[in-house]
């Protein structure tokens, strides 16, 4: 395994569109993905995406991380799989694990794409097998083809739950209900319209009690919360069901952040501990990058701008400035700010902010 | 400003629809879009897709759709392009007794035309029988077929799904 | 378990593998993890907990949380979530931490160098 100039660590959206980016410059880049195929979450979304032409909006995610690797490869560009970054050390080497053996590479400059893990909720019960977090039921359902159960309990409205919902609802899975401890649903109403219209009812100031069963989820209480979100007495019910689906938000996997000695600030509005980085994706430490979920939970389209401005950051830093460069790197960055420009993105531009200030 | 039971149950109420509906005179001209879309989000593949452009979503990509059903002349090109499957097209024009309502249907098994199913409303109950007269299932659609259903006058402006038999 | 018809998505499975859980021969596909496969035969329980023997399966199925972890070829602590399934593999449920035989030569080499 050769490290090349630029070892770009994740080869999900930010991690693909990075390479291609960086290639465009005449960057040689190596992609590392743990998993058998790269494409991150990609693999997995069987849904339109949102956003604008030049995102490949209205394709299928699953077919966007086709089209990219077909990409990558016309360009040459090489990608180990099942391979996993498990530590850096002081002099800028990474050890990558791959078929039970260490590979020391010492590339240039590095990308940390390494995305986020779910979130988890803990209630009687939540240990029992049938508790599958939304990722897990995407990838059994989705690159699998085996159906996690028959009858599931959504818990999460945010955009990954309401998507999940409707494609178990495809994979022939009964959804009974999807529930919601806020007033609101989180994620996009074409989404819940979507489900709602199909029968599933969408509880909101819902909550799960207990899940139970000999060996495996059987049944689910959930009740309705007050504003100090207190179960409303007799407010419960009981859903016979074999799965409990978390969609409960995403953590970002920086642990090779902390390792390079990123400076790390804890922004809420990003999902939790993230590392600084300038206008291209930088972090403190000079040469190594961050894009996508790692650096802030977002959506997979802004993910991949991302990545794309860390691609173009890391050839402004190998290779220089150039006037062609420069204006790749501003349609980049004015593409990911029209994407964050509305109600959806305040979250993202918000927690983008306080990042920034962190460091002045 | 939109409804709590759409922010809460994800089910559009009629002060949500407003300016998705069409005029009555267009209603009567035929086939036109219904875009359910009413929130801000980043997206405009209904805009890109309209060869007439009767939907802009224009400069900032988080705009609404603008309809102009008076352009718009009921292709159902962007109904598969939606991403949200937000859209439908209705023709109320369709005949004395019946209109017509265009929906996506990305499940299995897809109704054959000339089958009878159930059209079912906004929040998942039946509200009609329905017959299928279309089905529409090109690769352009990339997988999302389009189903044309027949319902009774004045059920195009409730029904946004179907159920199969059994 | 197994989706036959899929309205978007074509599954095209590898050849079949044959593989032992707790002895018992479970048939899976090429590219499937133990996870995976263990879960179409319809076995969910993967191991149970150190100290109070509760039941655990998956929850993440991208070898982070750990829930997972079961005895493969006398290995323990492996994630079967990420694993593939191999012919003739023992899977096994496994019991309490597990120890690594390392005068046995099992688990990664720490050697590095150029292939």
């Amino acid at each position: 395994m050769k490290a090349g100039e630029f070892l770009i660590i994740g080869g999900g959206p930010a991690g693909l569109m990075a390479a291609l980016a960086a290639s465009e410059f005449g960057v040689e880049s190596l992609i590392i993905d743990e998993n058998q195929a790269p494409g991150g979450q990609l693999v997995k979304q069987t849904h339109m995406f949102f956003g604008s032409k030049a995102e490949r909006a209205g394709t299928r995610g699953f077919e966007i991380g086709l089209e990219l690797q077909q990409e990558l490869s016309t360009r040459g560009i090489k990608i180990e799989t099942q391979a996993s970054a498990v530590g850096y050390y002081p002099d800028g080497t990474v050890a990558v694990m791959q078929n039970e053996r260490v590979w020391p590479l010492k590339p240039r400059a590095i990308l940390v794409a390494t995305g986020a893990s779910e979130n988890f909720v803990s209630f009687p019960g939540s240990d029992l097998p049938g508790v599958y977090g939304a990722g897990a039921v995407q990838t059994l359902m989705n690159v699998y083809g085996i159906r996690p159960g028959n009858q599931v309990l959504m818990v999460g409205s945010g955009n990954i739950g309401l998507i999940v919902s409707y494609q178990l609802m495809q994979a022939g899975v009964s959804v009974k209900a999807v529930i919601e401890g806020l007033p609101k649903i989180g994620g996009y109403l074409v989404h819940a319209s979507k489900i709602a219209r199909a029968g599933v009812p969408i509880l909101t100031r819902h909550t799960i009690l207990e899940a139970s069963g000999k060996d495996q989820v059987e049944r689910a209480v959930i009740a309705r919360i007050d504003e100090n979100w207190q179960p409303v007495s007799g407010s419960q019910s009981i859903l016979e069901v074999d799965t409990v689906c978390l969609a409960v938000g995403l953590s970002p996997l920086t642990e090779i952040l902390w390792q390079a000695g990123c400076q790390m600030y804890h922004v809420p509005e990003l999902g939790g501990q993230v590392a600084w980085h300038d206008e291209l994706m930088m972090t403190s430490v000079p040469g190594i990058f961050t894009a996508g979920d790692v650096t802030g939970i977002e959506e997979a389209s802004t993910a991949m701008l991302e990545g794309e401005l860390a691609g173009l950051g890391a050839a402004k830093y190998l290779k220089g400035e150039s006037k062609e460069l420069q204006c790749r790197i501003d349609d980049t960055a004015c593409r990911l700010a029209s994407l964050r420009a509305g109600p959806f993105g305040q979250k993202a531009r918000e927690g983008k902010c306080k990042l920034a200030e962190c460091r002045r | 400003m939109l409804s709590d039971k759409l922010t809460s149950t994800g089910v559009a109420d009629q002060s949500d629809l407003g300016q998705a509906w069409p005029s009555e005179d267009r209603l009567k001209q035929g086939p036109v879009v219904v875009v359910e879309c009413y929130q801000e989000i980043p997206c405009n593949p209904c805009e890109t897709s309209c060869p007439r452009q009767a939907i802009v979503v224009g400069e900032n990509i988080n705009d609404l759709p603008k309809v102009d059903h008076a352009k718009c002349n009921g292709c159902t090109l962007c109904v598969a392009r939606c991403p949200g499957l937000a859209i439908v097209v209705v023709n109320a024009a369709y005949s004395q007794t019946e209109s017509t309502v265009t929906i996506p249907y990305e499940f299995l098994p897809l109704p054959e035309q000339g089958s009878a199913v159930e059209g079912i409303d906004r929040q998942g109950r039946v509200c009609c029988q329905a017959r299928v007269v279309r089905v529409l299932n090109t690769k352009a659609q990339g997988k999302t077929p389009l189903v044309t259903l027949a319902v009774p006058k004045g059920k195009e402006r409730e029904v946004r799904f179907l159920r199969t038999a059994g | 378990m197994r989706i036959e018809k899929h309205p978007i998505l074509d599954f095209k499975r590898g050849a079949r593998v044959r593989f032992f859980f707790e002895g018992r021969e479970v048939e899976g596909f090429e590219g499937e993890t133990i996870a995976a496969a263990l879960h179409a035969a319809g076995i969910k329980v993967l191991r149970h907990s150190v100290k109070l023997e509760r039941p655990r399966g998956f929850f993440c199925a991208v070898g982070k949380c750990s829930s997972c972890l079961m005895e493969v070829d006398g290995v323990p602590n492996v994630f079967s979530c990420t694993t593939p399934i191999r012919e003739g593999m023992q899977v096994r449920r496994q019991k309490g931490r597990g120890r690594l035989d390392l005068a046995a030569g099992s688990g990664p080499s720490p050697e590095a160098g150029e292939r």
